[in-house]
């Protein structure tokens, strides 16, 4: 019998009560005020928010970011965003290890952890979500900034649809960090040194 | 696990450093703090709390339907999965993958289940470098020692130390011990692991039976980075991560980093569903003994277990004794639940190092009734006769003794004079395992019931004056 036989039928011979799965509608919380909680939030966890409307303005308000304005290599993926390396003509995955500064699209944000859901869907390395020392995502708005932010994690995993195919998807909240060392808080541990995210409204991606 | 492991020994060698305990103490109440006040700050954590012990009650309860549906669904992706029944198969089908894609150098992200298995030391004997990535288990890794603590691996380890470690290692400047430069310096080390790595390794917080994807949780961004760069991604996890539905992950992440640490989500929910365009995937199922706790109506409640260490840093015992004490994978609370039911004459003492103060109940976000799980574990091991002697014969004594009253007035008497006349090397010596950290009371000359007596004789007699 293979071990997947046998683990199967060990997990089968218990005799374990069967308990309804419960339902996940339940009263979560709502905020007044999703920008303002988002945005405070994704500071306490070391980012920064920018409610903007045009990508003028994003481009803006990035030329005045050192690490953006400094950057010797760029990526963006986001249409209206100045760069100097295409993605696209990159084939392997390795040579975007000395990428300066990356700018994504980000899908939406949650108010209640700061955090933006990505996919790698339409981005040809995934690797760029983590290799850049210092990272911005874009997040295009249908009507005002609250259009984009959901208050809550269930709500967040309503709003994604999975496509059934091969993919990659994250909740990205703030730089990359650890207190590994006596529980100090030490931001750009792996990942990006800094997270910039810009919520643009009145904008169809 | 084999030979036996002693807590009481082993804390006795941490504490004896008052200051460096004392240290420790403070570290893990800093993170119990961070997550009440995280805790607080949603109205509806105990609904958080009841849902998600509910979903994996549910789940363990359907488990083999879910593992073969996510089994089903994750194949359907595009990955490779495998089943394994102990640590040896486990170990064995992750060095089969990595030889036949001819890997020299893997990087690995933070994963108890393969700590458990000891991966490291086995692919290291088959000529395979595996650098840990997350930075506390780098630490503890170049230091030779096991993590001490399944979210803070390096907890028990001062900043000086690590500047030792890192200059000794990665030639840092001698007594540099600044978390920034030293985590600067890790970073610049590990991310020339990460581009020469020919595969990744990781963990898995939750896998999804319904879309067949999985999610890791890191801070660092170490799993992604670790298997974004090279072709070959290979997933361990222990049959208990199942899931049922995508959305359930809205319930336990927001519990998993707030319980844990005290942030709402860690910085990284990374959501794999199949490989890398390109590159191969591979799923490494392991039962290891978790199939035979599903079995005890007593102990099954630990497998909702979510690793978030909360008991940990709440527990009185281990904050003073340090993880190291326990000699196991999982320390802790919920270690000392899981590790006597591998095998439970080797780690015998666990059950003990424990006040039942039902701290570690109270915070656990998947509703884990450790407290009285290891109150069980201590009945259990008298039942197979596990207990030393200086345990149950007391114990023994002391019923006999309770259930009649007049030898109980007698040995009360006996006591009161021993302990108020005897000389202190006759109270105090290697017999009296509670008085050697402890003074014990002052003996009374009466005793209660001699009081009571006494009282009750002298009393003024009820209607003797007032009642006319």
């Amino acid at each position: 019998m293979s071990s997947k036989d046998n683990i199967l039928k060990a997990i089968r011979n218990q005799f374990v009560e069967s308990v309804p799965l419960p339902s996940l509608d339940q009263d979560w919380i709502d905020y007044e005020d999703r920008v303002a909680h988002f945005a405070e939030t994704l500071e306490s966890v070391g980012g920064a928010a920018h409610v903007v409307q045009s990508m003028e303005q994003v481009q803006e308000i990035l030329s005045q970011v050192p690490q953006y304005a400094d950057a010797k290599k760029c990526v963006s993926t986001v249409s209206g965003i100045s760069a100097n390396v295409d993605l696209n003509t990159i084939g392997d995955p390795h040579e975007l290890e000395d990428i300066d500064f990356a700018v994504l699209q980000g899908q939406f944000a949650v108010a209640e952890n700061g955090a933006v859901w990505i996919t790698d869907r339409d981005v040809k390395h995934r690797v760029i979500y983590f290799i850049p020392q210092y990272l911005a995502f874009v997040v295009h708005c249908p009507g005002d900034a609250a259009s984009a932010i959901v208050s809550n994690m269930y709500q967040a995993y309503e709003q994604i649809k999975l496509t059934g195919e091969a993919e990659f998807g994250a909740f990205i909240s703030g730089p990359s960090k650890t207190a590994d060392i006596e529980q100090s808080l030490v931001i750009g541990a792996h990942g990006a040194r800094s997270l910039h995210v810009f919520l643009v409204e009145n904008q169809t991606p | 696990m084999s030979s036996t492991q002693d807590h009481p020994a082993k804390a006795k060698a941490f504490v004896a450093n008052n200051e460096r305990a004392h240290w420790h103490d403070k570290a893990l109440w800093f993170v119990r703090e961070k997550r009440d006040r995280m805790a607080n700050s949603l109205p509806e954590w105990e609904t958080l709390r009841e849902v998600a012990s509910e979903i994996k009650s549910h789940t363990i309860g359907k488990l083999a339907d879910y593992l073969e549906q996510f089994e089903e669904n994750a194949t359907k992706l595009g990955v490779h999965v495998h089943w394994a029944k102990d640590d040896k198969e486990h170990n064995r089908i992750v060095l089969e993958i990595l030889q036949s894609h001819d890997v020299k150098r893997v990087v690995k992200s933070k994963s108890m289940l393969t700590e458990e298995c000891h991966l490291n030391p086995f692919l290291e004997k088959h000529d395979i470098e595996v650098i840990d990535t997350d930075l506390g288990e780098r630490i503890v890794q170049l230091r030779d020692e096991s993590p001490s603590h399944i979210v803070l691996p390096a907890i028990h380890i001062r900043k000086e130390e690590v500047s030792e470690t890192f200059e000794e290692h990665l030639g840092t400047e001698h007594g540099n011990s600044d978390p920034k430069y030293l985590t600067e310096a890790a970073r610049g080390h590990l991310r020339e692991k990460f581009l020469g790595a020919d595969a990744g390794i990781t963990g898995v917080n939750f896998a999804i039976a319904e879309t067949g994807g999985i999610v890791v949780c890191t801070n660092e961004g170490n799993a992604d980075l670790g298997v974004s760069l090279p072709k070959l991604h290979i997933a361990c996890m222990g049959i208990e991560k199942i899931i049922p539905r995508l959305n359930d992950l809205s319930v336990f992440l927001r519990l998993l980093a707030r319980s844990a640490t005290g942030q709402p989500i860690t910085t990284y929910s990374s959501h794999f569903h199949g490989p890398l365009t390109g590159g191969e995937m591979h799923i490494v199922l392991l039962d290891n003994g978790r199939s035979d706790l599903m079995g005890s109506n007593e102990f099954r409640n630990s497998l909702k277990c979510i690793r978030c260490g909360a008991c940990m840093n709440t527990c009185p015992v281990y904050r003073r004794s340090g993880g190291h004490s326990y000699s196991t994978t999982v320390p802790g609370p919920i270690g000392s639940i899981l590790a006597p039911a591998m095998d439970s004459k080797a780690n015998k003492s666990l059950p003990f190092a424990c006040s039942l103060c039902g701290s570690c109940t109270d915070v656990c976000p998947v509703k884990i009734d450790l407290h009285h799980q290891l109150l069980t574990w201590r009945g259990e091991l008298r039942k197979r006769g596990q207990l030393p002697i200086d345990k149950w014969l007391p114990m023994k004594v002391g019923s006999w003794v309770m259930r009649s009253p007049s030898l109980f007035a007698m040995v009360g008497s006996i006591g009161r004079f021993f302990l108020r006349n005897m000389p202190r090397w006759m109270i105090y010596h290697g017999l009296n395992s509670w008085g050697k950290q402890r003074e014990l009371p002052e003996a009374p000359k009466k005793s209660f019931r001699q009081l009571y007596n006494e009282q009750q004789k002298n009393k003024p007699q009820a209607g003797d004056k007032n009642n006319e």
